[in-house]
């Protein structure tokens, strides 16, 4: 299913053309954050061992030591993942989150720097409480530093190389057979039916088999209340079949 | 109409998969230089794309496969109108001079900082003129709690190494200095995205807790004590936290845009490269402070006459001030 409009951000480029980027919700980023500060309390543990070497010098460098890497890690650890990993901490990449500007350009140092600094304000009073807030009352779900950095947090789709076969496999369709049938549903069905069937197809082996049963039939009944194709056609196609052939009939296939 | 859409991928498919290549090159190389022949190339294939998109959400219904054409073009339009320059190497002298730049640029912000601290200062001396108990409500710190006299005879009866109560303990109570001052300068900088309430109280509230100090010490006697006790770091911690404030106001100003036509996420675009100078300037200032404070500040007459102390933060100030007002001007 394409994102709803009101979870996606709208971006119209100067050709006219608009695409939508879908963003995280506040509970993808929540759980993202909890992984990042496993990861800076892992961090921590390995300064402090790090740091015993230090002791040589004496304990007083080495506790001073430890307080200024730890302070560094903490500030600096979603910094530098989000520059190297283009917007990506590690919870982030885990869940599949990353960073972008909010008029979909790259990413830029400054605004990586500002975002992060900004989770002083954020965390108030505690637990992000205050940028929890702002990310449910804010059209674009940004936290106050998203919103001083211009950007925000996209939920990632993975890029699917489009399968022909999906969409219309080589097999003979009894329903291309009737061109003139084709064409009246072609010109008769609603698009958002279509776009529903093929999201269905694509989707069948994920169904329970009653629910898949009663959806198919549902779509089949659909499509035959539009265009009443001979009997020498559909004769023994189950409702399935049925709905694959009127997708591929409607797609010229 | 609906598309042919098994013909539509079919002929299209290589220009997405080249497309593709080229996005994912870019990615894994931000510094590849493109040639001009490049260039035109992802251009040609972003326009052929952003056409198939088009197409697709006209005559077809596929939703995957629109989410496979979108993501392309959301991609290749990020590197295409990208019209800020790229990020190369760091190149030290032009990134220590944007931060004075960065100063003198909103030099508004920075004189509003400074007021806020002075009114908070003025506030805090005469509340403790007026009412010296209102100490413990001005300054809830333990080690300004007691007298001034009282501070003073101890301080200068511990200025030797044996009696000395930050022996071996002076990294790490400079370490701690450090962070949290670091912390206190980000967060009246931060504090500006409550579009700039959060920074007027903590700009405010650092002048009255100097203000109510320097009325106690000052009051009974003891400012040449003051001095020699501040000054090292104040010098440079003071500054700093303005210049944190700074960037909070700045910062604030940019969310709030008073009759600027710009849009807010231009006008914070604008900045984004001063505050992040100012903070990053102003961090490491404080480094240098927290040194100063654990290593010089504590220590008092006989061992460092105050006279050293007060001349030593008077030359801070003064190379503060040269740095920040003559590097970087053309």
């Amino acid at each position: 299913m394409t994102p709803t409009r009101a979870s996606s951000l709208r971006i119209e480029t100067p050709e006219g053309v608009v695409f939508s980027l879908r963003l995280a919700s506040p509970v993808l980023r929540a759980l993202a954050w909890g992984v990042d500060a496993l990861v800076l309390v892992a961090a921590a543990t390995m300064i402090e061992e790090g740091t015993r070497v230090f002791a040589l010098l004496g304990a007083d460098w080495a506790t001073a030591l430890t307080a200024v890497l730890y302070f560094a890690a903490s500030i600096a650890y979603a910094m530098i993942f989000e520059w190297f990993w283009r917007g990506q901490t590690l919870g982030k990449r885990m869940f599949g989150l990353r960073v972008v500007d909010a008029q979909g350009l790259r990413l830029r140092p400054a605004q990586v720097v500002l975002r992060n600094l900004l989770r002083a304000v954020d965390f108030l009073p505690a637990a992000y409480l205050v940028g929890v807030t702002a990310c449910l009352v804010s059209r674009k779900g940004q936290r106050l530093g998203d919103l001083a950095a211009n950007t925000v947090v996209l939920r990632e789709s993975k890029l699917v190389e489009p399968d022909v076969e999906q969409i219309a496999p080589a097999k003979y369709n009894s329903l291309a057979a009737f061109p003139h049938l084709a064409a009246r549903l072609r010109s008769r069905v609603d698009p958002e039916a279509v776009r529903i069937a093929v999201t269905a197809l694509a989707l069948r082996d994920g169904y329970d088999p009653p629910a898949r049963v009663e959806l198919f039939g549902e779509l089949a009944g659909y499509f035959r209340a539009l265009v009443g194709f001979p009997e020498e056609a559909v004769e023994g196609l189950t409702d399935e079949q049925y709905v694959r052939s009127a997708v591929r009939a409607i797609y010229g296939k | 109409m609906i598309l042919d859409l098994p013909r539509f991928v079919t002929s299209e498919r290589v220009y997405w998969n080249e497309l593709q290549a080229l996005l994912d090159r870019l990615r894994l190389e931000p510094n590849w230089h493109m040639s001009i022949a490049e260039i035109e190339r992802l251009h040609y294939l972003y326009e052929r794309c952003s056409a198939d998109l088009v197409r697709l959400d006209t005559f077809a219904t596929e939703p995957q496969l629109r989410a496979y054409v979108e993501s392309l073009v959301s991609r290749a339009y990020a590197e295409i109108h990208e019209t800020r320059a790229r990020a190369g190497k760091i190149r030290w002298g032009a990134f220590i001079a944007a931060f004075p730049r960065a100063f003198r640029r909103h030099l508004g912000a920075f004189r509003l900082a400074v007021g806020l601290t002075v009114a908070g200062c003025a506030f805090g001396w005469f509340a403790i003129r007026v009412d010296p108990d209102a100490k413990a409500v001005l300054m809830p710190f333990p080690g300004l709690m007691g007298s001034p006299a009282k501070r003073v005879a101890q301080e200068e009866s511990a200025g030797n190494a044996k009696t000395d109560p930050l022996r071996g303990h002076k990294a790490s109570f400079s370490a701690q200095l450090m962070t949290h001052n670091i912390q206190v300068t980000v967060t009246a900088l931060a504090a500006g995205v409550t579009w700039g309430v959060g920074t007027i109280i903590l700009l405010f509230y650092n002048g009255v807790i100097l203000g109510a100090v320097s009325a106690d010490y000052v009051g009974a006697g003891y400012g040449q004590f003051l001095a020699g006790w501040l000054l090292p770091h104040g010098a440079i911690e003071i500054p700093a936290i303005l210049l944190g404030g700074q960037g909070g106001l700045v910062l604030a100003s940019a969310l709030i845009g008073w009759g600027e036509r710009a849009t807010r996420a231009e006008r914070l675009r604008a900045v984004a490269h001063d505050l992040l100078a100012i903070a990053l300037g102003a961090a490491a200032m404080l480094v240098w402070a927290g040194i100063v404070e654990a290593f010089v500040s504590q220590y008092h007459q006989p061992l460092l006459p105050y006279s050293l102390k007060i001349a030593f933060g008077i030359l801070e100030m003064a190379a503060l001030t040269i740095f920040l007002w003559r590097v970087g001007r053309t």
